[in-house]
């Protein structure tokens, strides 16, 4: 029988199989690391006297705690200064590649990769952060892993791991204009719910999915997380290849070839099987906004927020009520009259040079609502060079927004970068839960298109609810 | 690591479903270096109100949590981890986890045990009725034992071994050293290295 794009990933992985329900040994080939989860696992190789197994392998950047603002000063907080400090400290003594705050390559660990070239088909990649996931995008098994998992990949370079099941979430047709790869990911996850992917990977297929770019993939892998999923993929194609082709680390010359050659195998046989198969039509699909805390809990822009009482279960009840009284929500509110007090563009969702020129498309030549706060956060000090040197940096200043250094930012709120308690946001990141962005926090989960036209409008829209601007035959975000 | 057998102690019903590891632990706590200490950040947001359950006496003390489904999906930090731990517990019950915090509880002799709906409904009941109610949890026989109320639970076969062993992981891959430096030998030379360090032009 055939087999599943995940399974011949694993099965080129496996150091060794596991026996009488041991686990597998699976060969890791890139280690990304980051300033939070790896403190205590570098303290873990030091207490048992071991060395990092493959430095070569291995590569941290600092972004979950870095300001995005003033970053030529000392890091004010405290407590984030030490753990920036000690990752400079642990990598210098081990000899890991890091790149720091001001350094042209720092940024989101999940940016950074892929960015690199050093993300590709085929491969395991972990990193001690659940948005591994978007690695997937590539074709590739890209897995969030524990402090204890990192000191592990650290010391052995291997991974003990069950056998996951695997799921066909298959969008089939093409996307309206507008509609974007945030939607799709959002109205999966609101389909199979939080818990929907939990023990499988999802393999995200289809003539919609095929039509993405690299980055919109990368956008609806790295919420694979969000639906319980311990990884997303994408099969490889010539847009992986032409993505790949010239990164600094992508293989050059014969190894090149013989890369492509390879990586052309890693498809799902035709006659493979599914543990479960999901399917959407990409022309039913609009764009899509979250109501509540938790990710699976988002309608289309043009539903409304649900009425406790309509909902039948019990338990999903208590849940629906708790959420809307978090979010300061009655039931049955339109979305497009949620008005907010802020607007986030940033996350490895959504923070690449597609997003940031889809969002500067919709906002150029146009006026931010009034009291609304804009906060723009680049995934990479590379992508806001990029932007810069495109001149989208001059759309989001001139609109009023703030644009910003590279970091994780205000998606979880480790720097200053909060939300009040109370203070409604609309953001492109991938978590809703209650105080993620700062204590007493709300957030909408949004697309880079929807977010920049709810900083126009001031309530949760979409490109198509703005005006037309005078000498502009096509609708912004119309094209994205 | 502590060898998990069979613990007794007092339950604590958090009737909650969908506790993220963000209600585990809020992200600003997870500034810190150290692996011991998150106490004082377990469930950090709710810990203000005097209702929350943990601020009540006697379930200030317990050690076995009973949740609803969907606990500890989200963020990969093994912080919510170490956090209940910190705090005394040793076993958390609920019909379903998330895949990461399940692994990561295995690794740090926190048993996250699967229990039906119906039977966590039942044993919530019974710790509401009378506080402080002890909540036996065997390993061993893969049951809790409530007064003379039974549940099976399903936990993975090897986390459970080595859960009774009390071992860790790295030793046990090592003892497979030679294998994983075979598999070395016979990498693809296309696939990518970090070092040298390569920069975009």
């Amino acid at each position: 029988m055939g087999r599943t794009l995940a399974q011949k990933v694993w099965d080129e992985h496996v150091v060794r199989r596991g026996q009488d329900g041991e686990p597998d040994l699976l060969y890791i080939d890139l280690h990304l690391v980051h300033e939070v989860t790896s403190p205590q696992a570098f303290d873990g190789l030091r207490l048992a006297g071991r060395g990092v197994r493959r430095l070569d392998l291995t590569i941290a950047t600092e972004d979950h705690n870095t300001p995005t603002a003033g970053i030529d000063l000392p890091i004010a907080d405290r407590t984030s200064r030490t753990q920036i400090e000690t990752l400079r400290r642990n990598c210098a003594e081990f000899g890991v590649r890091l790149h720091s705050l001001g350094d042209a390559e720092q940024g989101i660990v999940h940016v950074v990769g892929p960015q690199l070239g050093l993300t590709q088909p085929g491969m395991t990649v972990v990193c001690g952060d659940s948005h591994t996931s978007t690695h997937g995008a590539f074709g590739s098994l890209g897995m969030g892993i524990g402090t204890s998992e990192v000191e592990h990949v650290l010391a052995t370079q291997t991974l003990p791991l069950k056998p996951f099941k695997t799921m066909a979430i298959t969008v089939d047709g093409t996307l309206k204009p507008g509609t974007t790869a945030k939607d799709v990911i959002l109205a999966v996850i609101a389909r199979i719910g939080t818990g929907g992917g939990q023990g499988y990977v999802l393999e995200y297929r289809g003539e919609a999915i095929r039509a993405l770019s690299m980055e919109g993939r990368m956008t609806i892998c790295n919420m694979s997380i969000e639906a319980g999923a311990r990884a997303g993929m994408v099969a490889p194609d010539e847009t992986t290849f032409e993505y790949l082709q010239g990164r600094p680390h992508a293989p050059t010359g014969a190894d090149w070839d013989a890369a492509v050659e390879h990586w052309r195998t890693l498809r799902t046989d035709d006659d493979a099987v599914f543990d479960a198969e999901v399917v959407l039509h990409a022309d039913e699909l609009e764009p899509f906004v979250t109501w509540g805390t938790n990710p699976g809990q988002g309608v289309p822009l043009s539903g409304s927020v649900p009425v406790p009482e309509e909902v039948g279960e019990d338990g999903e009840r208590q849940s629906v009520e708790r959420a809307l009284e978090y979010m300061g929500l009655a039931g049955g509110t339109p979305m497009r009259e949620i008005a907010v007090d802020t607007v986030f563009i940033g996350s490895c969702t959504n923070s690449r040079i597609e997003d940031l020129r889809a969002a500067a498309d919709v906002l150029r030549g146009r006026t931010k609502a009034e009291g609304v706060r804009v906060m723009v956060v680049p995934g990479s000090a590379r992508v806001r060079l990029q932007a810069e040197a495109e001149g989208i940096d001059t759309v989001f200043k001139e609109f009023g927004a703030d644009w910003r250094h590279a970091g994780c930012s205000m998606c979880l709120g480790m720097n200053p970068d909060q939300l009040a308690p109370g203070e409604r946001c609309a953001s492109t990141s991938n978590r809703n839960f209650e105080g993620r962005q700062g204590k007493g926090g709300r957030t909408h989960l949004v697309s880079p298109l929807v977010a920049a036209a709810t900083a126009v409008r001031g309530t949760l829209s979409s490109p198509a609810d703005l005006e037309p601007l005078p000498g502009r035959s096509v609708p912004a975000g119309a094209l994205a | 690591m502590e060898k998990f057998t069979v613990h007794r102690g007092v339950g604590v019903p958090l009737r909650r479903t969908d506790v993220d590891t963000d209600q585990i632990i809020p992200a600003v706590y997870l500034k810190r270096v150290t692996k011991t200490g998150f106490e004082d950040a377990l469930f950090a947001a709710w810990r203000g109100d005097p209702s929350f359950v943990l601020n009540q006496e006697p379930y200030r003390a317990g050690s076995v949590l009973v949740a609803g489904k969907d606990f500890g999906t989200g963020s990969s930090r093994e912080h919510a981890v170490w956090a209940l731990r910190d705090h005394g517990f040793k076993a958390v019950l609920a019909p379903r986890f998330g895949d990461i915090f399940r692994g990561n509880s295995g690794k740090q002799g926190l048993l996250a045990a699967v229990v039906e709906q119906g039977d966590i409904d039942l044993i919530w009941k019974a710790l509401e009725a009378h506080p402080g109610t002890e909540v036996t949890v065997d390993l061993v026989e893969r049951v809790v034992r409530v007064d003379d109320f039974t549940a099976p639970f399903e936990v993975d076969d090897y986390v459970r071994w080595r859960l009774m062993e009390g071992l860790d992981d790295i030793s046990l891959t090592l003892r497979h050293a030679d294998a994983i430096t075979d598999f070395e030998a016979h990498r693809p030379s296309f696939k990518p290295t970090t070092l040298p360090a390569r920069a975009a032009s």
